[in-house]
């Protein structure tokens, strides 16, 4: 697939999303860049403090604020209209009527973004109402015809259920179903099966997957997970202290993983290869930086195995590396 | 006695565990003719109420199985299986209901609380929270101090063995003044590890140990713990969920669902060919780091049942795709499958054949 042929629904470009405090400024996100195309599931993999949250709260315009603010870049999407909007820039009304309609999200615990007070068929009615109107009772209707969709069991009775009477499992479906019942064109995902047993987590990325194809959906699927994203992904973009160091196909990633936080990053899980090999897990050595005082230059650098003193001097540049895989490395040659 | 633990002990020092994991020669079965732990019939209920006739949670209903000396044995199971419970209890840190739980040939099930202690030395375990498990007002020395002190343990070299464990755990010596506020989650790890190896234990239960550090911590706090394996001879319990980690580092694996044991055996053996069709299932839906894996997933269908009510009979055939009425009316007992290889399942011909 070439550049051209992706039809791009939402454009992240040098997003930088920082928090003030009176600890000085976190630079929780410095420096984002990714595409997200039609029917695709792009992954954000990355570990604690690497900004992958932060990235889609940034999208959704529910940075907790004061304190959060987006100091540069673009946030393009394209609505349903096919008209682009920049969401970094975009005023508080224009982001209440995109997000849920055109963009939804789902979170790692269900049972914190669900209501207590009001049944299933309830959240999923005002969902419904508040986006495109009609009664009630057409309303609660389509909740039930959502709760089938999810795949839960006796939808006609669940739709009257409080989220306390619901297994883990059960909740993040609920969550899928208020989310997609505005039938957005794109999804955030954000560690939605992480709180979840691997039994169940199968059952959820199975039902992502028939979805998307379904309504031909994009995913942003964030997560720290690498087997997740094997699962689940087309396209991966590394995060690490804040900025994406790759981004590439997911058959390209896992095969010539480029940048030396990915090839450290695979080198810390114990994969097929490794425990046929009965080599041992090479652990990247230190910790990931705090985003208070970030390393000058690469934030890699300090952990990187092949660093040199040019890596601390400039921040490197996201560059192609082959056709559609990017790495952010002074170190690895463009092919 | 406080040195042996800073050196191999002779006899076992750096086996070849392709051996002892192997399943054959002469080192394996002479650990297995005698367990460091044995747990026969272990049960764990917690009442829900007051009331005499309060439903119970049937945490651990009936769990049998050995931890050989010098191995890792992997406890595995989804939330709701009983996997912790059944850590603690083995420690009696929370209270067996019915069941035999022997360390080195003596039965400690009916140990008091003060008979206990001298066996706690040589029983230890690692919690998941490093966060939770250490008190943020005591210093990193007071911490391992304690423990030392509370067993009577170098206490003429008190402060050189704190630095030695510090070292033995991948610390500076120097951070002995510092508070867990002061440490990443993965440097809390090694200090809550340093505190079970302060008053050198034979055995450690290792709950959740990684679960909550970042992928690329967890490979080094699980090198760590395979080292001190390794090294000081130790027998380890490692409870876990995750199961390439277990894959990765356990001699032997042990399958719980909703109190009972699924299926046990060597790990290669029983990763390469799970029997159970819980086994089966979990195995499957695990995630592969590989996206050209091939993938022949068994989805389960629903959640675990609740423990206050679980199915009679075989607990898993609410959600086993070959479960027959048989399977509803006894207990499933653990049948051979091999040496150190036993399935719980009443239909493993019938579900061969098909």
């Amino acid at each position: 697939m070439t550049a051209s042929s992706r039809d791009i629904v939402l454009s992240v470009d040098g997003l930088k999303t920082w928090f003030h405090s009176r600890d000085g400024v976190a630079k929780s996100v410095d420096g984002v860049t990714f595409d997200l195309a039609r029917g695709e599931t792009l992954a954000i993999v990355g570990e604690s403090g690497s900004g992958k949250s932060v990235t889609s709260l940034s999208i959704m315009g529910l940075l907790p604020k004061p304190a959060g603010r987006i100091e540069a870049g673009k946030i393009l999407f394209r609505d349903r209209g096919g008209k682009h909007h920049d969401l970094a820039q975009a005023s508080a009304a224009t982001l209440r009527r995109i997000r849920g309609a055109e963009i939804a999200m789902i979170f790692q615990e269900p049972m914190t973004s669900l209501n207590p007070l009001y049944t299933v068929g309830d959240q999923i009615a005002e969902a419904v109402l508040q986006h495109e109107g009609g009664s009630h009772a057409a309303a609660l209707k389509r909740a039930q015809e959502m709760l089938e969709r999810v795949e839960i069991p006796a939808a006609a009775r669940r739709v009257n259920e409080y989220p306390h009477q619901m297994s883990g499992g059960m909740r993040q479906r609920v969550m899928i179903a208020l989310a997609l019942a505005c039938n957005p064109s794109v999804l955030i995902a954000d560690e939605p099966t992480t709180a979840l047993d691997v039994t169940v987590q199968a059952q959820i990325l199975d039902l992502l997957r028939r979805l998307q194809a379904e309504s031909g959906m994009s995913i942003l699927f964030v997560t720290h997970n690498l087997g997740v994203v094997a699962e689940i992904a087309h396209r991966v973009a590394v995060m690490y202290a804040g900025r994406v160091v790759e981004d590439a196909g997911v058959y390209d990633l896992f095969e010539r993983p480029t940048h030396p936080y990915t090839r450290g990053l695979l080198s810390c899980i114990p994969t097929a290869a490794l425990l046929a090999s009965r080599e041992r897990l090479q652990p990247i050595p230190g910790n990931v930086p705090s985003v208070l005082a970030l390393p000058p230059g690469c934030t890699f650098a300090p952990r990187c195995p092949i660093a040199e003193p040019a890596c601390t001097q400039a921040v490197p540049e996201l560059l192609p590396v082959w056709p559609e895989h990017l790495a952010r490395c002074i170190k690895v040659t463009p092919q | 006695m406080t040195d042996t633990l800073l050196s191999p002990p002779a006899s076992t020092s750096i086996t070849d565990r392709a051996t002892t994991a192997g399943g054959s020669g002469t080192a394996r079965a002479a650990h297995r003719a005698a367990p460091l732990l044995r747990v026969t019939d272990l049960k764990v209920h917690f009442p829900t109420g007051s009331g005499r006739h309060a439903p119970v949670v049937r945490a651990v209903d009936g769990v049998s199985f050995d931890v050989p000396r010098n191995t890792i044995v992997g406890l595995v199971g989804e939330s709701g299986s009983g996997k912790t419970t059944t850590g603690r209890a083995l420690l009696k840190l929370v209270a067996a209901t019915a069941g035999r739980i022997e360390f080195d040939g003596h039965d400690l099930s009916s140990l008091s609380e003060k008979q206990m202690l001298p066996w706690r030395r040589r029983m230890q375990i690692v919690f998941q929270d490093p966060y939770a498990s250490l008190n943020p007002r005591m210093s990193v020395a007071e911490i391992i101090g304690e423990a030392l002190d509370t067993h009577k343990l170098a206490q003429d070299r008190r402060e050189a063995r704190i630095s030695e464990l510090l070292e033995r755990v991948g610390l500076n010596a120097d951070h002995r003044t510092r508070y867990p506020h002061e440490f990443s989650g993965g440097q809390r790890q090694r200090i809550g590890i340093a505190r079970a190896l302060a008053v050198e234990p034979d055995f450690i239960v290792a709950d959740e140990p990684v679960s909550a550090l970042d992928v690329s911590v967890q490979a080094q706090v699980l090198n760590l713990l395979q080292d001190l394996q390794r090294d000081l001879g130790l027998t380890m319990l490692f409870v876990a969920h995750d199961l390439a980690v277990v894959d990765y580092l356990c001699d032997e694996v042990v399958v719980m669902y909703l109190g009972h044991i699924m299926e046990r055996g060597p790990t290669r053996e029983v990763y390469a060919r799970p029997r159970h069709p819980y086994t089966r299932a979990l195995l499957s839906a695990a995630p592969v780091p590989d996206p050209r894996a091939p993938r022949s997933r068994i989805l389960l269908k629903g959640d675990i049942p609740s423990p206050i009510d679980p199915p009679s009979g075989c607990v898993f055939r609410t959600r086993c795709p070959h479960a027959a009425d048989i399977c509803a009316q006894a207990t499933p007992p653990a049948r051979s499958m091999g040496p150190d290889h036993y399935v719980a399942c009443v239909r493993l011909d019938e579900i061969d054949a098909s």
